[in-house]
């Protein structure tokens, strides 16, 4: 096994923990952490698949879309931390609560 | 050079282990603000797992942006939410005890399942594949570029680039019409973070424009130096930087909008005189690369600390 498929099982691996943090933890902040490591875990997997080629340097077109890929996320992340906040605003926790009657 | 690789290779499992640890580590700790710290350090080290896959070019974006201004944003994001509702925390903390254990034992065993056959298929894959490394490599001197990756961004897939700086603008507009108003913070009486602030603005503003040149020979690029910018707009705003009202009306929002402005005429214009769409002319291709560059520098760094900010700017009343 050679180092980029090492880094591309650590992806999937990345991935996964990110959606196990998702499901399981409650607080909205830590689900957003989790979904940066989703996404982290996605484009190591991505680039690592691109180093697969014969020649002496890696596929770019990965790389350009990862590249792509970080600055969206961190938009994203940026939408999604100020919806927490009106969340909480609102509703007065930083928990998503299943039926309506829950809501305080 | 045997050694040199099996030294290499223990540095690639102790990388992997150290990242895989981390990110459990985000996940586990019951403290948010531990979680967000952790977060920062993971970002770090990603940064060198994208030197290890020979991706310089990630690597300095995620070091700018994944190590740092997520961060930054969830530490503020973190802050904000306390001063909203301080009891919150104990009321997270009350609700994780009603959760069974086979609500976390089942999504456990299902995501086992999932590494797994994740872990097959791409075992599966063939060793060696070119992607479109080929076709790359036979545009490049056509593309007014040195380093292929720029070439990709700015040229071949240009209109990748155009939209994710509409969705940076859509972001921010979200943000602004979800925020409300926010007051720039006040001079912060910090003197090491005053010191700070005006010794390395500065060498930001330099870095950035380094990367935002040598874009087009080697790693760097548009991406890279408009993170660079909004690192150092974050610092100004953090040590309390002030604007005067007046500059943030239209001159900020016409920053803003330079990028995909920019981008969007030269599109349109050279969809009439080369009949496609960012379709540059070989002998202009590279000030053309530039332009567009630049603008896109200026917008990239000014959204994301506009981000950090959280809502539409207003300035503070000076005495």
């Amino acid at each position: 096994m050679n180092s980029p498929m090492i880094y591309a099982l650590l992806g999937i691996t990345l991935f996964s923990v990110g959606l196990y943090g998702l499901i399981v933890r409650e607080h909205l902040l830590r689900k957003i952490l989790a979904l940066n490591i989703m996404g982290s875990g996605i484009f190591l997997m991505l680039v690592a698949l691109g180093k697969r080629s014969a020649g002496e340097l890696p596929d770019p077109v990965p790389h350009a879309m990862v590249i792509t890929g970080i600055v969206v996320a961190v938009s994203a992340t940026a939408l999604a931390l100020t919806l927490m906040l009106k969340l909480v605003e609102a509703s007065g926790s930083a928990v998503l609560h299943d039926a309506p009657k829950d809501r305080s | 050079m045997e050694a040199l690789d099996f030294a290499l290779g223990l540095f690639d499992i102790l990388l992997v282990f150290l990242v895989l640890s981390l990110a459990w580590l985000v996940m586990s700790s019951e403290d948010l603000f531990r979680a967000i710290v952790l977060f920062v350090a993971f970002g770090l080290l990603m940064a060198l797992v994208w030197v290890r896959l020979e991706a310089p070019d990630i690597a300095l974006a995620e070091a700018a942006i994944g190590a740092g201004l997520t961060g930054a944003l969830m530490m503020a994001a973190l802050d904000r939410l306390s001063s909203v509702k301080p009891i919150q925390k104990v009321a997270a903390s009350a609700q994780r005890k009603q959760l069974s254990l086979s609500s976390k034992v089942l999504p456990l065993i299902a995501l086992v399942l999932i590494v797994l056959g994740l872990g097959y298929a791409l075992l599966s894959l063939p060793e060696i594949a070119d992607g479109l490394t080929p076709n790359v490599k036979e545009n490049m001197a056509q593309s007014g570029v040195k380093n292929p990756v720029t070439a990709v961004l700015l040229n071949f897939r240009g209109y990748d680039t155009l939209l994710e700086m509409v969705v940076l603008l859509l972001a921010l507009l979200s943000v602004w019409s979800l925020g409300g108003e926010r007051k720039l913070s006040p001079r912060s009486t910090n003197p090491i973070l005053g010191s700070l602030c005006r010794v390395l603005v500065p060498v930001l503003i330099l870095v950035s424009c380094y990367l935002l040149w040598v874009g087009a020979d080697a790693p760097g690029g548009a991406f890279q130096a408009g993170s660079v910018l909004g690192a150092a707009g974050v610092l100004l705003l953090l040590s309390g930087w002030h604007v005067e009202q007046k500059y943030l009306l239209w001159p900020l929002r016409f920053i803003l909008i330079l990028g995909s402005g920019v981008f969007i005429i030269m599109a349109a214009v050279l969809l009439l005189i080369q009949g496609g769409l960012l379709t540059y002319p070989v002998a202009q291709a590279g000030w053309m690369i530039l332009l567009l560059e630049s603008a896109a520098t200026l917008s990239i760094g000014a959204t994301l600390a506009a981000l950090f900010l959280g809502g539409v700017p207003k300035s503070r009343v000076d005495q």
